[in-house]
């Protein structure tokens, strides 16, 4: 009997925490199905309706490019942080020279910057090089401040190669770039699915920079394109909630396919292996 | 070869000059590998941090000429009530990241170890709020807090009260934000405790069943005290995290009503980027990295002090 009543409170408390986390999710979705007088007929009503009209309205609002623009700007950011990140673990993980800690740190310490702090030079700097307002202005920040993680990361994966591999590749006259490319690499293609996940979710997410350095519509990303939404959608609410819906589509969907991977790279920067 | 002094000098000229050009090689292979990333490194964070203090020296509007006006930034800003209503913000977001989101955070990852049917969706649905741009985060939830159409309200409507302006009110707004931070993070802190409930041997809690330990009693001698460094992390990165903390401020109340719910960030970008005081501005910012500076030499010593005791707290 007692042990009934422990095992309900335990799932009493699993489905509380699943309310919690889950119902604002299934709220969105059911609003987003819902046409505007359906939404103020009955606001809290669940799945009382199923349309996808609102898909219509919000591609004619534009969220197409909003959508195309972050694919561009988060794939391409990915992949260069991804090779810069790697190439500078290498020599960081496993070569031996003078500045190897103090840059080691200097990288490893952008994990603690608040972005707020480099925020005006940046803006200032992006005008300078005549890239703001242009999805090109996002290259720059978006590998600076994702290297730091990255690099964490990889560096840990990189020592734990044994040395004996890069020694047999250097008897067969491998050259530096040869064991990167040949040996190392593939060793840490794990760590590399990793980051590429963690860079790509915060990426897909990130507002700040955006914000500052982007300022007409056509080359919003998809996270200030939802905020341009609110300001011209304020009454059409339902019509919100599917763009929020679509625009989480994405991340969700990497989701589902890789849980674990996911989660133990979000959080990789924290847990030590 | 012992007696032909100057075969040995050319060679030893020789080996040195090898030794010297395979240096010099290395030297080159590690500059090249750097490059890249430290190039950019150098260009968007090392640069603007140090042009930021700069920045900060100067009355500036962020178009006309710069006029240098030494630290009265600073001594305006530590007579500027708005930016210590700011820095108290963001101390509750600390207050609410390490004793409301880390503790709940736990508590989901020991609900994942319970013995509960359908782990995995439970495991699943507790991570999606993680996974949400903090900017739809911020518009879902601030629909879930309109005054006549929100959800929170319906569900205070049935037990009895009065609807309310959540947003909009200044006793309200920040422990509104709050509670969206908190569901929002507590699932990243959820991943860290697993992490570290995991690495946990099986046979300490069989030996201590053996000793007819139960449930509370396992959690308080063997899991809470080995879980002491994950919390330690957790920590850590609440604090440097709430000094980060920017989207939902500026989706859900934009810092209002009224500077109640304006924080560093959201102050710095208004002075900034909204009122053009580029100067102003940058002394906000410049104070936000004194900030994590000093926490993270804090937190730094303190652990190295730990770590010299060499115990586990």
């Amino acid at each position: 009997m007692i042990v009934f009543t422990k095992r309900g409170l335990l799932y009493l408390l699993a489905l509380v925490l699943l309310l919690f986390t889950g119902y604002p999710f299934v709220y969105m979705i059911s609003t987003a199905l819902k046409s505007q007088p359906e939404f103020y007929e009955a606001p809290f009503a669940l799945f009382s309706s199923v349309n996808f009209e609102n898909i219509s309205a919000i591609f004619e609002m534009g969220l197409t490019k909003y959508f195309t623009n972050s694919v561009f700007i988060t794939v391409i950011s990915v992949f260069a942080v991804i090779l810069f990140a790697a190439m500078a673990s290498y020599p960081l993980s496993r070569m031996s020279f003078k500045l190897n800690r103090f840059i080691y740190t200097l990288f490893i310490a952008g994990m603690m910057l608040p972005i707020h702090a480099t925020l005006i030079p940046i803006f200032k700097l992006t005008q300078t090089l005549g890239l703001y307002d242009n999805l090109w202005a996002l290259l720059g920040p978006y590998i600076a401040f994702s290297l730091p993680i990255s690099i964490f990361i990889l560096t840990q994966f990189m020592r734990d190669i044994p040395v004996s591999l890069e020694e047999a590749a250097e008897l067969d006259g491998a050259s530096h770039f040869d064991k990167f490319w040949k040996v190392i690499l593939p060793m840490v293609t794990p760590a590399l699915m990793t980051v590429l996940i963690y860079n790509f979710i915060h990426l897909w997410n990130e507002f700040v920079f955006a914000l500052v350095l982007i300022s007409t519509p056509e080359k919003m990303t998809l996270p200030l394109g939802l905020q341009n939404f609110k300001g011209e959608f304020s009454v059409n609410i339902p019509g919100l909630m599917m763009a929020l819906t679509l625009a989480s589509i994405p991340v969700l969907l990497i989701y589902l396919f890789s849980q674990e991977k996911v989660t133990t790279g979000l959080a990789g920067g924290a847990v030590k292996e | 070869m012992k007696g032909n002094p100057t075969v040995i000098d050319s060679e030893a000229i020789n080996n040195n000059h090898t030794a010297k050009i395979k240096k010099y090689r290395k030297m080159i292979t590690i500059l090249l590998f750097l490059a890249p990333a430290l190039i950019v490194y150098a260009l968007y964070v090392i640069y603007p941090i140090i042009t930021t203090f700069g920045y900060s020296l100067h009355d500036w509007n962020g178009i006309s000429d710069k006029v240098f006006i030494g630290l009265t930034n600073y001594s305006r800003l530590l007579s500027d009530e708005v930016f210590w209503i700011s820095l108290k913000n963001n101390i509750w977001v600390v207050i609410a990241s390490v004793f409301v989101q880390i503790p709940l955070g736990l508590l989901m990852a020991l609900l994942l170890f319970a013995p509960i049917k359908g782990i995995r969706l439970f495991n699943g649905i507790y991570f999606i709020p993680f996974l949400m741009s903090t900017v739809a985060v911020g518009m879902l939830w601030g629909l879930m807090f309109d005054p006549i159409n929100g959800t929170i309200n319906q569900l205070i409507n049935l037990l009895g009260f009065e609807n309310v302006a959540w947003l909009s009110q200044k006793n309200t707004a920040i422990f509104s934000v709050l509670l969206v931070i908190v569901w929002q993070f507590a699932p990243f802190y959820m991943i860290l405790f697993k992490a570290g409930i995991v690495g946990i041997a099986e046979d300490m809690y069989e030996a201590a069943e053996i000793d007819g330990a139960n449930y509370i009693q396992k959690f308080r001698k063997i899991t809470l005290p080995l879980l002491i460094p994950t919390i330690v992390t957790s920590s850590i990165l609440a604090i440097v995290g709430s000094l980060k903390s920017f989207d939902l401020f500026y989706i859900m109340t934009g810092g209002g009503p009224n500077h109640a719910t304006e924080i560093l960030g959201t102050y710095m970008y208004k002075q900034a980027f909204v009122n053009f005081n580029m100067g102003y501005g940058s002394s906000i910012a410049f104070v936000m990295f004194l900030i994590a500076l000093v926490v993270v030499i804090i937190i730094q010593s303190l652990d190295a002090y730990r770590k010299k005791r060499g115990d586990s707290l």
